[in-house]
């Protein structure tokens, strides 16, 4: 099946700041696909010369077959976008911008009040856009991106300020968004979000795309560390530990071991030796690296830095 | 090009009237200085001195018309230079709408709001005023939209250019009020010092005087084709530049 979206070598300048450079990734039908690096990596050029709203200085871009720059107004239809700390009017009513936004599309433009409904913002209908909390805002910018029932949706720093809360009901949003069958196109900084939300990752920093895939075969390519953590009493258990294949050290404080290995299979191993010798533990804990330590192997240096 | 033009307009209409002093402070406030003045000016003069005084007859309206329509250009400078910053003007371009669409809804409305407080001022002119209503007022509504259309591209220029919000209303004031000065409005361009024609000469501000003052005391359009194509010009030349080099964001 032919990819939503197709980059390929796209490079953008602002004076003599290169922004993006050699960008090349492709988004995949039906899938949540994360743009994720640090703030200035790149990711909001990127996806707004996607979206037709900055023209590259070289390469190409596809999405469903149409050229952003050429072909802008006819991409809009099909497409839904919600931009990085975009405002509204302030007194402008929840229902008017929805209402606005699906007089603009010529296509079946989807019921706005079924959709102020699912995203819990009925109760708010007549509240004016500047009363809204940041959660409830980021919520009508989603029913906007929506209101013209859109094949790919576009969602940059989707979360970005809001509580924990908050963040954790947009992603649930965002995930119904993909079970109606749309492709979702996400930036983001926070690798959380990242890990829980996306079918795959492409990792960017200073313009450039360091690696693609999905978060766990990143995970498993660029750290393979595994760290086991466990309490007991019994003597021997240090001297079994280091008997188990890809064990790289152990180390002894009181009664804790810290288990330190590589692969997938260590805390299977782990788990075998325990049983197999009988040996009793009054703790056991994993400790698995995630995307936030695979983009410090990465770039050196932690995303927040 | 016409699909959300009306809704986006009418949308833009509400929320101005929204804010605090939206209504009061653009319709309500002009209508009431506008007769306030007239009568405290035209207390002391008997009657045939009324008729004679041509500020009170000519100049005062002309007067009024043009503060309204230069506030309203300021309003849309502002509102611009807002709706950059807080990117809306740009949420609004991730549309299928297309951006003249955005910008003619603007100026529409602020056409439309101008038109409802010269209307108000007409109708209570009419009652309150000292010398009465007697110019041809479709001929001089017409006048005005010219005069307004053209000072409201001048208005687009430089809300492509102020660099954010916070300047947008002193720079925009610093630009227009001048021309107001040399523009004919309280002392006519030929007793200003010479140094100040060639100045005048190019205001766009005073051919919009010039055809408001003229239309209003009964002269035929053709005495002020001038005017008007100069009028055009301005139009023409503002709405291409700021083309040009008009900022979404």
């Amino acid at each position: 099946m032919r990819p939503v979206i197709q980059v390929s070598a796209v490079r953008k300048t602002y004076g003599s700041t290169v922004a993006v450079d050699e960008v090349s990734f492709e988004v995949n039908d039906g899938e949540i696909f994360g743009l994720i690096g640090p703030n200035g990596a790149g990711k909001t050029t990127t996806m707004e010369c996607i979206e037709g709203l900055r023209t590259p200085d070289r390469g190409t871009i596809s999405v469903l077959g149409l050229d952003p720059f050429n072909d802008v107004y006819k991409l809009q239809e099909r497409i839904g976008v919600q931009l990085q700390q975009s405002q509204l009017q302030k007194r402008i009513k929840v229902w008017e911008a929805v209402d606005l936004w699906a007089s603009l599309y010529q296509k079946n433009a989807i019921a706005g009040e079924r959709l102020l409904e699912q995203l819990g913002l009925i109760d708010k209908r007549n509240a004016w856009f500047m009363t809204l909390s940041g959660g409830q805002k980021q919520r009508l910018f989603i029913a906007l991106a929506l209101i013209n029932n859109p094949e790919v949706v576009f969602l940059d720093e989707l979360t970005t300020g809001l509580d924990p809360q908050s963040r954790r009901a947009i992603w649930d949003l965002v995930r119904g968004i993909r079970e109606r069958g749309k492709t979702v196109f996400l930036t983001t900084h926070l690798m959380e979000e990242a890990e829980r939300l996306c079918d795959r990752v492409a990792i960017i920093e200073h313009g450039r795309i360091i690696d693609i895939d999905r978060p766990e075969n990143l995970v498993n390519r660029h750290c393979p560390e595994r760290t086991i953590v466990l309490a007991t009493d019994d003597r021997t258990a240090e001297e079994r530990f280091r008997a188990i294949p890809r064990v790289e050290a152990v180390t002894c404080s009181d009664s804790q071991f810290t288990i330190r290995g590589r692969g997938d299979e260590l805390v299977t191993a782990v788990i075998h030796c325990l049983s197999e010798n009988r040996i009793r533990v009054t703790d056991f804990r994993t400790i698995l690296p995630n995307l936030e330590d695979v983009f410090i192997k990465l770039t050196g240096h932690s995303i927040r830095d | 090009m016409l699909r959300g033009l009306w809704k986006l307009t009418w949308i833009e209409l509400k929320i101005f009237l929204r804010e605090p002093l939206g209504a009061f402070g653009t319709i309500v406030i002009p209508v009431l200085v506008f007769i306030v003045a007239g009568r405290v000016l035209g207390r002391g003069l008997a009657p045939s001195a009324l008729a004679a005084s041509s500020f009170i007859s000519v100049g005062l309206p002309v007067l009024a018309s043009v503060l309204i329509a230069v506030s309203a250009v300021l309003s849309l400078v502002t509102i611009i230079s807002i709706y950059r910053e807080g990117g809306i003007l740009k949420r609004l371009r991730a549309t299928p709408l297309r951006p003249q669409t955005i910008l003619t809804a603007h100026v529409l409305a602020k056409l439309l709001l101008t038109a409802a407080t010269l209307a108000l001022m007409v109708l209570a002119g009419k009652r309150y005023y000292p010398v009465g209503v007697h110019a041809p007022l479709f001929g001089f509504t017409i006048a005005l939209l010219i005069s307004t259309w053209s000072i409201l591209s001048i208005g687009f220029l430089i809300a492509s250019i102020v660099p954010t919000a916070r300047f947008a209303q002193p720079i925009g004031a610093f630009i227009l009020y001048p021309m107001i000065a040399v523009s004919g409005l309280f002392a006519p361009v030929e007793s200003l010092p010479p140094s100040l024609h060639a100045v005048a000469r190019v205001v766009p501000l005073t051919y919009a005087v010039s055809l408001l003052e003229g239309i209003w005391k009964g002269d035929p359009w053709s005495a002020h084709m001038g005017d008007v194509a100069a009028l055009a010009v301005v139009f023409i030349v503002c709405t291409a530049l700021s083309a040009k080099v008009f900022r979404w964001e």
